[in-house]
């Protein structure tokens, strides 16, 4: 537990680097910010009113502290091409972005540990070959290339799935969790749950590709180590038979690595969302990331950066956190 | 399996000089002006297929431009971005995880510290957030690159030197009267190349996707400059109706990375004892 609070507390100074850097990034932009954000037809007045609305007229200590003291009560200010509250885009369109996440994590698990445990334990085999020449594919695929393949083939050419979007339109949802198969299951709206479901699959597909890629090689190499320890001779000498000596002490200890490795990546995987949300039109996080950017929203790209920054930091915290549950020995 | 493991070197390094050729020679090589368009002649399908024209042999995009020549001009920007933040990531990062991880302290806490703060952002972020704010271009686009890249080497160069400066041959050109920075230049730095060198490759390959990728976003180089990622978003509008527009250019990003991650493959299994213990 003390661990724990350590790791807490030592992640503050970090935050707080972040936040002053993704803060400092408006100051960087060349040429006014206000007048970029309201184009060559703003008024002199309009632009005055915008200055200090953003409060960008007072000193750049006093805007990071004020800054971050409406950051601490949630107050992220309104955007200005939706000309709503920032948290209240963030909330609506969050969900989306975490079930294509945790969709996309769920296509890398399956495709990865299974290949990447088969090809260590048939190591040098033709299998293993095969299975790492598919993960060196696997990641030099630009996956927002990918993404249009399948749109290309699986949508347009055998029309098998659709190609933009969450649901069909027409298709009433009763919101719950946000995550629209959770929410379909718990109101048993099977309907909703099938055209959910067919809309996240490339999306998912797409950025779960790169990441299956990286965790094969790793939970083979992995595996590879750990086969090599003692106590799994032990284990094969008393008599275990194989699958026993695969699953409860080879890979319970290869896991270890692996899940290291998909905390890790879970970044790669909220930043690459941006380019496969924005391939599928997928209505998250990231597609609402570059419309701010190209509107010059500022003040949104801001917080929706500071958003993917904390995030992909509280993440890491929880892995650190699942060490122990997968290897006791490991306390807080 | 040495033989295999040189075969990964010559296929990879040979695409990656297919790259270099393209890229340093494209005006010689693209049989027209990447930029010059011919409105009669606009979506014309590659040459083997119906309607396809021997003039333009990977066809042509809805300005009536030829795409072979628009993906030999695109080479330069993937070479040019690659090359160039490869060379200043890798400087800045070598250069600040050498010196903190020699001299430790105080050099060593700052820099930690300032790597922590980058290796907190995803690298993708660190460079769609810089391009949101600095807006298009390609010195940029090379120093967003570098600015989510310089912590990978920084933090590899940082541990190896840790060891190395312990070793004996460390302490035997201090012993003979070597200053600090001579010692570290002289022999601390030189042993790290192989592991630089690997990040450096396989850093090329994630640096070339996420330029593709930014270009594809809208956030790279400025739209009339020829890249890859430009040419894909722009096809993307024809994906039913002129699939050559996405086709061509994803294969070439795809081939061009794959090289370069077969060549960093090949170099890791021959750089990496353990790797070679594991076969």
């Amino acid at each position: 537990m003390n661990r724990l609070i350590r790791r807490t507390v030592g992640a503050i100074p970090v935050i707080i680097g972040i936040s002053f850097l993704i803060f400092l990034l408006l100051h960087l932009a060349p040429g006014d910010p206000v007048t970029l954000m309201l184009g060559d037809n703003a008024t002199p007045q309009d632009v005055e009113n915008l200055r200090r609305e953003l409060r960008l007229d007072q000193p750049i200590l006093v805007q990071y502290g004020d800054f971050i003291s409406r950051a601490v009560r949630g107050d992220f200010g309104k955007s200005l091409k939706f000309n709503e509250p920032v948290m209240k885009l963030v909330a609506e369109r969050l969900p989306a972005t975490l079930e294509l996440a945790f969709a996309s994590l769920l296509v890398a698990i399956m495709i990865a540990v299974p290949l990447g445990v088969y090809s260590a334990v048939k190591h040098n085999s033709l299998l293993d070959h095969a299975g790492m020449s598919i993960a060196l594919i696997g990641v030099s695929l630009p996956n927002f290339w990918l993404g249009i393949m399948l749109i290309y083939f699986l949508g347009g050419q055998l029309n098998l799935l659709p190609v933009a979007g969450r649901i069909e339109y027409g298709i009433e949802i009763k919101s719950i969790t946000g995550l629209y198969l959770l929410d379909s299951l718990l109101t048993g709206n099977l309907a909703a749950f099938w055209s959910a479901f067919q809309h996240l699959l490339m999306p998912a597909v797409t950025l779960g590709s790169a990441l299956a890629a990286i965790v094969t090689r790793i939970s083979r190499s992995s595996v590879l180590e750990v086969m090599r320890q003692d106590y799994v001779v032990t284990a094969r000498a008393k008599g275990l038979n194989e699958r026993t000596v695969i699953w409860r002490h080879i890979l319970r200890n290869a896991l270890i690595t692996i899940v290291t490795i998909l905390g890790l990546q879970l970044g790669a995987l909220l930043s690459g969302s941006v380019v496969t949300e924005t391939v599928f039109s997928y209505p998250g996080i990231g597609d609402l990331l570059i419309q701010s950017i190209s509107a010059r929203d500022y003040k949104l790209t801001q917080v929706l950066i500071l958003m993917f920054a904390v995030t992909y930091f509280v993440v890491n915290l929880l892995i650190d956190i699942l060490y122990s549950w997968i290897d006791p020995r490991i306390k807080f | 399996m040495f033989s295999l493991r040189f075969l990964k070197i010559w296929v990879g390094g040979a695409i990656l000089s297919l790259l270099v050729v393209c890229g340093v020679a494209a005006p010689l090589l693209a049989p027209r002006d990447p930029q010059a368009q011919t409105l009669e002649d606009r979506l014309r399908p590659p040459r083997w297929l119906e309607n396809g024209s021997p003039a333009y042999s990977l066809g042509t995009d809805n300005l009536g431009r030829d795409m072979l020549s628009r993906i030999i001009y695109g080479s330069r920007i993937s070479l040019m971005v690659g090359v160039a933040t490869v060379l200043f990531a890798g400087l800045v990062g070598c250069t600040l995880g050498a010196v903190a991880g020699y001299f430790g302290s105080t050099a060593d806490e700052i820099v930690s510290k300032i790597s922590e703060i980058f290796l907190a952002f995803p690298f993708l972020l660190i460079a769609i957030a810089i391009m949101a704010f600095l807006g298009q271009g390609v010195g940029n686009l090379i120093m967003a690159l570098m600015l989510s890249r310089w912590v990978q080497y920084c933090r590899v160069v940082r541990g190896e030197v840790l060891s190395l400066k312990e070793r004996d041959f460390v302490s035997a050109a201090k012993a003979l009267g070597g200053r600090d920075f001579y010692v570290l230049y002289r022999h601390v730095v030189p042993n790290t190349f192989a592991s630089v060198t690997v990040i450096a490759t396989f850093g090329m390959a994630i640096v070339i996707i996420t330029e593709a990728s930014l270009s594809f976003l809208g956030l790279g180089v400025p739209a009339h400059i020829p890249t890859w990622g430009s040419m894909l978003s722009e096809g993307r509008s024809y994906i039913n109706r002129a699939p050559w527009l996405t086709i061509f250019p994803g294969l070439a990003i795809f081939i061009t990375v794959f090289g370069i991650n077969l060549l960093g493959d090949g170099l890791r299994d021959i750089f990496d004892p353990k790797l070679r213990r594991q076969r």
